[in-house]
């Protein structure tokens, strides 16, 4: 049968024996179980040291750009869930912030607490997701089950008050749709008070743990002037001993009121990163106990009232005229921003998350970048695994803490 | 008469708009009203030409010429304490200027600011890379060229990063529809099957929310139930059919029935959830 050139032909992809320099080329990914998502990795080993590494990235690109440049704002909300999927509520806040900044309106200060809260908790199950994947990945598999044992009530919170485990879409443009439940920050002061004794044993298993040190310590060393050129963010910029934390140098919300430290590491490597993990987690609990009496003080208000944007409350929909046809028009047509440019950042989990957004006047974003830390940090591991073992590649994947719902987006 | 329709715009467009409508504008401020940023300007305008500049969101937004980009974000690094480049990309304007606006977004971590630094340049026109100046630019120009198929030089690996290296066109260009053009309707069923399989598979549909009426293959009969694979193409269907869902026998394990059999005519249909 005559070949034909465009279609896939069966050969042996994983394994390349046949070079003359005498390395192998080895495919990590896409379908590693370390390789968090759809990473692959095309190593050039030259016997168990990489010589050279390619990451290739897009088996999860499904186009949220160009999705965001065809639906309106309020549509667009659920999409960026779909992101950073392992905390789905910091994309939102992101994305309802820059279109807030756009509309030059705030969000009242019940929503601000409730979302804050929200992030925090995010925070949260990510670290945690983060550390039980990482772990097991290392090869500590009990670690595995305590940390996703904490993250399930953290997602039963977020369950609580909004209905979703995973896609959270639990924010709104102009504030958050509903308040929380009764007694929610009963249950959640209980929960902080019991993950608290849990990173501690966290830590007691691994900390000083011998295996994990040496798995750990000097793997992945990315020095503070190559974190810079990559713009790098979060976790893997601050344990490169640069301290940079949106939250706390570039506040936004409620975080200039909010007493907290930023944790950072000098050591540059994979251990001080972890190092930073299990301190941010804490940090994240005393900001969450600041939020209850705040939340407490704070007025019923939970939308921003801004006629030509944001909807009326129900009840006044359901009695008043103008705000029902106003309700209407905002949700066929959607809002209408005025035209001008907006770039908004915020410390999500992973790092600096931004949104740019160009509006030309009209329903639909002329352009939507979204800007997400992973995409970088995974472009770093091209400069950062060659001269490491073939095992280390897991430790400096599982380090750098990438998603691929948010490097691919 | 049919609507026209823009063919070098086919993003989704709102399908009512009040004529008399102005949209307005987020406000833009003088340079002057910030120090930092004035300084900033000051010291940029004494090295290369600076077209425009201004303040909007907080954020200072100056435009230079194409060709100083790698000069300007050079001297911003080391002599404005910019030492971030947060992001960069394009925004597609072929349509309305004949070519695409490139944004450089820079943080400095010592003055805590941000300012975004713009080029205009023409659709067939070149680029030149600023990767030797901040290496996240491998990556970020990589992605400009694979979704805008703006053209680069000087940068060591310039391919496709998210689409595959054999794509047509570039999607994010305003030209190019949501939902993917011919070429990219038959692009896997060529790929793997070749040109003549066409026929038998049929364009990939890249609508998720579309159903087909007739097909009873795929869940797509919802309310009214249809044998697997019946063909109704000719309003031939089952007026009812029976809620059978155990084969014949059923599942019998020591010669006892794991589930019941079903009786219709005994099953009800709870009026409140528990």
């Amino acid at each position: 049968m005559q070949q034909q050139t465009n279609r896939l032909k069966p050969f042996f992809e994983n394994i390349n024996f046949e070079r003359e320099d005498n390395t192998m080329v080895i495919n990590f990914g896409p379908q590693h179980p370390s390789a968090h998502g759809q990473l692959r990795l095309i190593l050039e080993m030259q016997g168990e040291e990489i010589v050279k590494a390619v990451p290739t990235i897009g088996y999860l690109h499904r186009g949220m750009e160009k999705m965001g440049e065809n639906m309106i704002y309020n549509e667009f909300l659920p999409t960026t869930d779909r992101m950073d999927y392992i905390a789905s509520s910091s994309n939102n806040y992101g994305f309802a912030l820059a279109v807030e900044k756009l509309l030059g309106i705030e969000a009242p200060r019940r929503a601000e607490t409730i979302r804050t809260m929200l992030l925090e908790l995010n925070r949260i199950t990510a670290h945690l997701f983060w550390l039980a994947t990482h772990a097991l990945d290392i090869g500590a598999m009990s670690i595995f089950l305590y940390a996703f044992r904490e993250r399930e009530y953290a997602m039963d919170l977020i369950e609580d008050f909004c209905g979703a485990r995973l896609t959270h879409a639990s924010i709104r443009i102009g504030g958050v749709p509903l308040d929380l439940p009764s007694g929610w920050t009963d249950k959640l002061e209980v929960y902080l008070n019991t993950l608290n004794g849990e990173i501690d044993k966290y830590e007691g298993l691994l900390t000083e743990n011998r295996i994990w040190k040496m798995r750990l310590e000097n793997v992945g060393i990315i020095s503070p002037e190559m974190a810079k050129s990559w713009g790098c963010s979060g976790v893997t910029l601050r344990g490169s001993g640069i301290k940079w934390d949106l939250r706390k140098e570039m506040p936004y919300g409620l975080y200039s009121e909010l007493d907290f430290d930023i944790p950072i590491s000098d050591t540059c490597d994979s251990y001080g990163r972890y190092k930073c993990y299990m301190q941010e987690m804490r940090e994240s609990i005393k900001i969450l106990k600041q939020l209850i009496p705040m939340y407490k003080k704070s007025d019923p208000q939970l939308m921003a009232h801004s006629p030509s944007y944001i909807s009326a409350p129900k009840e006044d929909i359901m009695t008043q005229n103008y705000s029902l046809m106003q309700h209407f028009v905002l949700v066929t047509q959607g809002m209408r921003p005025p035209k001008g440019e907006v770039y908004v950042a915020t410390e999500s989990p992973k790092g600096e998350l931004g949104y740019m957004i160009v509006s030309d006047g009209s329903p639909y974003a002329y352009k939507m970048k979204l800007r997400a830390p992973s995409f970088w940090h995974t472009g770093l591991l091209e400069e950062l695994l060659p001269g490491h073992q073939l095992a280390d590649v897991v430790t400096i994947i599982g380090t750098v803490n990438i998603v691929f719902g948010e490097v691919d987006r | 008469m049919r609507k026209y329709t823009p063919k070098d715009d086919v993003q989704r467009k709102s399908y009512f708009s009040d004529r008399f409508f102005v949209s307005p504008q987020v406000p833009r401020t003088n340079t002057h009203e910030d120090e930092v940023f004035e300084n900033d300007i000051d010291n940029l305008d004494t090295s290369l030409e600076v077209l425009e500049h201004y303040i909007e969101n907080g954020h200072l937004v100056i435009y230079i010429n194409a060709c100083d980009n790698k000069k300007a974000i050079l001297y911003l690094r080391d002599h404005l304490d910019y030492d971030f480049l947060m992001e960069l990309s394009a925004i597609d304007y072929i349509a309305t200027r004949g070519g695409f606006e490139i944004f450089y977004e820079m943080l400095s971590t010592t003055k805590r600011k941000r300012i975004r630094l713009k080029c205009f340049i023409k659709e067939k026109e070149t680029l030149e890379s600023v990767e030797s100046i901040f290496k996240m630019a491998n990556w970020s120009e990589r992605e400009m060229y694979d979704m805008y198929g703006v053209k680069i030089v000087n940068h060591h690996n310039m391919k496709r990063i998210l689409m595959p290296d054999d794509w047509y066109d570039y999607p994010l260009r305003k030209t190019y529809p949501l939902h993917g053009d011919e070429v990219a309707n038959w692009y896997e069923v060529d790929k793997i099957f070749g040109k003549e399989a066409r026929e038998i598979i049929g364009p990939e549909e890249r609508d998720p929310a579309a159903v087909d009426r007739y097909d009873t293959t795929r869940f797509s009969r919802l309310g009214h139930e249809v044998p697997f694979g019946v063909d109704i193409t000719d309003g031939k269907e089952p007026e009812h059919t029976p809620l059978a869902y155990q084969e014949e026998g059923g599942v019998k394990l020591f010669g006892v029935r794991l589930i019941k059999e079903l009786d219709e005519k005994k099953s009800v249909i709870l009026k409140k959830k528990r």
